[in-house]
Order: structure tokens, then sequence, then C-alpha cells
């Protein structure tokens, strides 16, 4: 049951076997070495308060052993995922089925993610997970447009959800404007707080503009704690006004959706609803980032990733294509940020700080960037996993720092590292991720 | 009102703080003529093509560029990408500046850049796929498929350009700089690194474009076979000034560019020359 591949190349397939177990070998006697006295060898202070010393070979086996399967499949796995042209030990087979399931899990993700209000209807902790987990998918949406198409680094992102939730929170509770009429007015006010922190940007590149952008999220921050007067500083804003379906509340009133269409009301109503809301916007990012990429202004930020002087000597004005760039990944924050404020209906500078801005990036920078599904997939692990290892406390930390570690060694571009062509006239193929650039800021 | 030349350069001068790279040089590039400038290494040719493309702002002098409708545009004054987008011209880099992550097909439609954003709509017409847009981007493709099929890389359009062998890679330059179709093309060094074949080929390929474009081509080169089978003109440089100009053959036979080329003194020039003879 051989194929060909494996038939023309017999030779590197023993050797990538025995470089395997060359390189387990070599972690085992490493592991042997360093636990042996740290395992094996027990010493503790006896009752007459000499020394005593007992062995615990069993765990000393049991810890080398591990190592060794492990160095296997890690091994193993890297040469799954690995770059295409390396000799793969793998079968064909669980290729194929590899590539089949990389082709079906985007469709299958958007069907499953539809369906959640009507699986988890009486799990309301899980809706309300599914929901931050969506708003961090359009939070990593949005920064890939600046940081995985552009390749500007932008350690800022989450002043632009800041200034999206104010926008909306200072909007409806002081002139009573409703969430749809206040959800572009907050997009163009982020977008515009994108083109400002763009200009003075322009001229810096790689860590001058991270450092920069850094400090902006921060003004941001300092701004909304010491502007008591306007935005109730550290206290926050709260009332902010619930989201209507059109002008109908979803609450228990006569007017609210419940009563009018006649069926009991539940709190978990209002849950679906910001679901699908978060849903639908998040989608219309994709949609938008999408048909972006397809664009001339699309084509130009990828270009201005790859280099920039080459863009130049195009014609093409890298300044504006820069703002544009920052003022469409700041939209896309913008809009996140009033999804944010309208559902938790109170929003102080504590839910803006830098760990936002990391976390978002790390979503990016983990899917691969500049791949919606990659984002996709790096947000549902990053907030979901966070999530899922909550019993574990304080470990929780470790186990995720562990997994980042981890991913990173087998995935140093991202889960999805490749990239697909905006245009082709034959095959559409993807292209490496060792030849894409990562952008120079 | 056009007139026979393209491209006038006068009294240009470049200086970095007290080093003097281009010193007062003035030399014109004819209209659908192919001007070549030479020197040896360090003779200030490339300090020359970044003033006239404006990467650097030239300490003084003038660059007029006219265009076939007679309308002058001076060179010094524009600066970035507008020399490109406006004045129209367009070069290529010596050390290759592809767009190594997209496809060779993509490296191309970037280079169409500014009249696809007019055709998007600055963007809106394109988001809601407007027909105008639809058939303007069909035909930003067909002249991408006209340039891969001219610099013969039609079957590797959809590879990565940071795949392409190192030769396919400067004929997809110079492909790339054609599409912004440009009045003047400047190409910095083309057949370096080529092999004799390739050279030929490209040699082919620059007065295909002169006569079927009708674009001028102005080129440093390096690779005298080149230079000497397509120069209408040459410009000889060192140490940032001219030392001579007429047609390939005058040039190839002044002792002062033999001078330079071999770093001697003129006087030993003509002596080895006429002992050679």
């Amino acid at each position: 049951m051989t194929t060909s591949a494996l038939e023309k190349k017999p030779a590197s397939r023993a050797s990538g076997a025995a470089f395997i177990l060359k390189k387990a070998t070599i972690s085992a006697l490493v592991a042997l070495v360093l636990f042996s006295l740290m395992i094996g060898v027990r010493t503790e202070a006896g009752p007459q308060g000499g020394l005593i010393y007992w062995t615990r070979f069993g765990d000393l086996a049991a810890i080398v052993a591990a190592v060794f399967g492990g160095s296997i499949v890690i091994e193993l796995l890297r040469q799954w995922w690995g770059p295409a042209d390396k000799v793969r030990v793998v079968p064909p087979a669980v290729q194929n089925a590899l590539s089949l399931a990389g082709r079906l899990i985007a469709p299958a993700l958007l069907i499953f993610t539809f369906l959640v209000p009507v699986i988890f209807y009486d799990q309301r902790y899980i809706l309300d997970l599914a929901i931050l987990v969506l708003t961090y998918v359009m939070l990593g949406w949005g920064l890939n447009v600046v940081v995985g198409l552009a390749g500007l680094l932008d350690l800022g992102y989450v002043a632009f959800y800041a200034v999206g939730a104010y926008s909306y929170a200072l909007l409806a509770t002081n002139f009573g404007l409703s969430f749809w009429v206040c959800l572009p007015l907050a997009g163009i006010l982020a977008a515009f707080w994108g083109v400002l922190l763009g200009f003075p940007v322009l001229r810096l590149r790689g860590d001058y503009l991270a450092i920069v952008t850094l400090a902006f999220g921060e003004i941001i921050r300092l701004v909304i704690i010491n502007w008591q007067s306007l935005t109730g500083g550290p206290n926050g804003i709260s009332g902010i006004p619930r989201p209507t379906l059109f002008g109908i509340p979803l609450s228990p009133g006569e007017d609210g959706l419940a009563a009018r269409l006649g069926i009991e009301f539940s709190p978990t109503h209002r849950i679906v609803f910001l679901f699908y809301l978060i849903l639908a916007m998040a989608l219309l990012t994709n949609w938008v980032t999408i048909r972006l990429r397809r664009l001339p202004i699309g084509r130009a930020w990828e270009a201005l990733r790859e280099d920039e002087v080459a863009c130049r000597a195009l014609g093409i004005n890298t300044t504006t294509t820069k703002l544009t760039a920052f003022a469409t990944g700041a939209m896309f924050g913008g809009f996140a940020g009033a999804f944010f404020a309208t559902r938790q209906g109170f929003i102080s500078p504590e839910s803006f700080t830098f760990q936002e801005s990391a976390l978002v990036l790390a979503i990016v920078v983990l899917g691969g960037m500049g791949s919606q599904l990659g984002v996709a997939l790096a947000a549902l692990a990053m907030i979901g996993g966070f999530e899922l290892f909550r019993g574990l406390d304080q470990y929780r930390m470790l186990v995720f720092g562990m997994a980042m570690v981890l991913l990173m060694i087998w995935r140093p571009r991202g889960l999805i590292g490749h990239r697909a062509p905006t245009v082709y006239l034959e095959r559409n193929q993807a292209i490496s991720s060792d030849l894409v650039k990562e952008g120079h800021g | 009102m056009s007139g026979e030349t393209i491209l006038s350069v006068k009294g240009l001068s470049m200086r970095f703080g007290g080093i003097v790279a281009v010193n007062d040089l003035s030399f014109d590039a004819g209209r659908r003529k192919i001007t070549a400038l030479i020197g040896p290494n360090g003779a200030g040719k490339t300090t020359v093509f970044n003033c006239i493309t404006g990467f650097y702002r030239p300490s003084g002098g003038s660059i007029a560029l006219t265009h076939d409708d007679g309308k002058t545009i001076q060179l010094e004054r524009l600066n970035d990408f507008r020399i490109s987008k406006q004045a129209r011209v367009a070069r290529t880099f010596q050390n290759i500046r592809l767009f190594p992550g997209m496809t060779a097909l993509e490296n191309l439609m970037v280079a169409q850049h500014n009249a696809l954003m007019r055709a998007s709509g600055l963007t809106f017409l394109g988001l809601i796929g407007a027909p105008s847009w639809r058939s303007a981007e069909a035909r930003a493709i067909e002249l991408a498929r006209t340039w891969l099929t001219r610099v013969g890389l039609l079957d590797r359009a959809d590879d990565a350009a940071g795949n392409l062998p190192y030769g396919d890679q400067r004929r997809l330059e110079i492909a790339r700089a054609m599409c912004t179709e440009p009045a003047l093309l400047c190409l910095d060094e083309p057949a370096a690194g080529l092999n004799a074949r390739e050279s030929a080929a490209l040699s082919e390929l620059l007065l295909s474009i002169r006569t079927e474009q009708g674009t001028s081509i102005l080129l440093i080169e390096h690779d005298m076979s080149v230079v000497m089978e397509i120069s209408d003109h040459v410009v000889v440089m060192d140490y940032g000034v001219k030392i001579a100009e007429g047609t390939p053959q005058s040039v190839r036979d002044d002792p002062k560019v033999i001078a330079a080329y071999l770093g001697a003194d003129e006087e030993e020039a003509i002596a080895v020359m006429e002992s050679g003879t």
C-alpha cells in the first residue's frame, strides 16, 4: 500500500525514522542525566539528624520514557505539519485526510457557530463564553488588517476598542441615541483616531512603531481615567442602554419582543440576540477584509508588508496606504467596542488595559498573520482554552504559556502559516510562509 | 512640441555631508532611445538613478522630463511615489525588489495600483462589486498576462515571486515596471547575474519594449555586451562626473573611458592602446 511518493524515496523515509529515533534517544539520555539525581535519589534529614536517602528509579524510568515518547510524538507532529519540501514520514493517506479536514474546517466551524445558541440554549455560561470568543474573533480580524496584511506592528489596538466603547456609552447615555445609530458613529470615531495615530507613526518602523502604538494605547486609557467630567474616570459609565431589535426592546415589558411575539419572556433571548449580533458583525468584518484583499488597496497593504521601497517605485502612496490600514483596523475595533459597551451595560478603564492589546495581538500572531481562519481558530483556542483550564487556578497561566511555546515551536508562523493568493490565472496555490514577509512596521 | 529629448539632466549634484557623489552632471536621454549610463563601481550611477526616480532629493541642478504631449515635468521638485504616478517614470533595482510572498501575477497587479484605484472608485465601487470595477480588473489581468507572456513567465504566473529563479525575477521586475505604463523606464543593472543566453534574451526584450511600446529606456549596466548591442547613446561617469558620452563605438575607443575602467592614468591608457595597435 505504499504510494509513489514513498516508493521514490524509501531511503529518506528510513533515515527520517532513524533521525527521529536518534533525536528521541538523545533527549531521553539528557533527561536521564538530569533527573537521575533530581528524581532518582531522594535525600532527607533523618530522625537522628543524619542524612538518609532512598532511590526512586521507578519514577525516573517513567520520566525518561515520557521524554522519549514525547520527543517522538513532537517530531512526528513536526513532520506532519512541517514545510512542504521536507521528507515526510507520515503516510499520504493521513496527509490527505488532514488536507481534507483543513478544507472542511471553515464551513464546519461556521455552521457549528450558527447552531451554538440552539445547542446550548440552556447553558448561559457557554453562550456568554461564545459571545466573548466572537468578540475576540472580531478584534483579531480587525487587527489582522493592520498587523497581518499591512505588516504594521500595533501594540495599542485596545485604544480603538476603548474609543468605540466610550463613543457608544457617551452618545447613548447623554443624547439617547440608539445602538444602531451609534454603531457606525463609534466605527467612524475609532477610524478617525486610527488616522490620528497613523500620522505620527508614518515614518517609524519595527520596534519604534510598536513603542509609539503602545504609548498611544496608554494615552487613551489615561485620558479616560483622568477626564472625570466626561468619562466618569475610574468609576466608568454605567446604565448603558441595551441594544434593541431595530427599536423593539428585548425586555419583559409590554412592548418587549417577547410580548409582541406572544411568547414567554426569558433573559436568554437577549443573550441569543447579542450572540447573533456579534456573529453578524464579525462575519461582516471578515467579508469586508476578504473583499479588500482582492481590491487594489488590499494588495497595496500586502505589497507594503513585502517591500515598501518597491511600493514607492510603483507610484503607490505609502502614506495613504498606511493610514487606510490603520483606519480600517481601528474601525472594526470601534465596532467591537460599541458591542462590548452594549453587552456589558457598564464600562470602565479597567477593561482597556495593555493586556487586551497583547491578547488580541497574540491571537493574530498565533493564528498566522494574514489568515482569517487562523485568527478565528486562535481566538477560540486562546479565549475558549483559557476558560477550559479555569479549574487549574493559578497553574492556568502555566498551561497557557506552555501551549504557546509548543505552538511556536511547531508552527513558528502561526496555525495557518501559508498565504492564499488574491488573484490567479490557472492554479490557486498557497504560498509558503517562508516567502511571505512579516513586515518591518 | 515633443522634442527628441525625453529626459534632460542639467548640472545635477548630490552631496552626502562632505562627500560629493554626483558633481555637476549634465546629459540628455533621447525619446524612444536606449541611453546607457556606465562607469566603474562607485562612480555615482545609482545615485543619479535615485535622484531621477525621487528616492533622493538632489542637492542642485534640474531634471526635466518631457512627455510626448510636450508637457515638461521638473522631477527634482517631485518626490517619492509621485515620480512614478505623475511623471510616469518606472524603475527596477540593482538588488531585485519584488514582493516575494506574492505571486508573479499579483506583483503585476500591484504595479497597476493607481489605475485600479481609480477604477475601483477608491475602493467603494470595488467593495460592492460594481460592473465597471469588474471589467477594469479583467483588463488589468489581461495586461498582466500580456507582460507575463512577453517576458516568458506565463506558466509561472501563479508561483510566488520569491520562488522564481534569479533570471526570471529580473525579467519579472522589468514586466512589473512596464505594467505601470511608463514613459521612461530606468533599469539598474538589469543584466547583473545573468548568463550569456539570458543577457541576449534581455537585450531582445529591451529592444522590443523600445520599438513596440515606444518607451524610452535609461539603463545602468556593467555587461558591456548588452550596452554595446542595444544602446543608442552612452554616458560614462567616474567619480561623480561625466567623463565621456557618445555612441557606443566612440565611447569604447575613448582613452579617458579606458583609463577610468583600467584605473590607470590617461597617458598610460593611450600608451597601452597605441602599443596594442
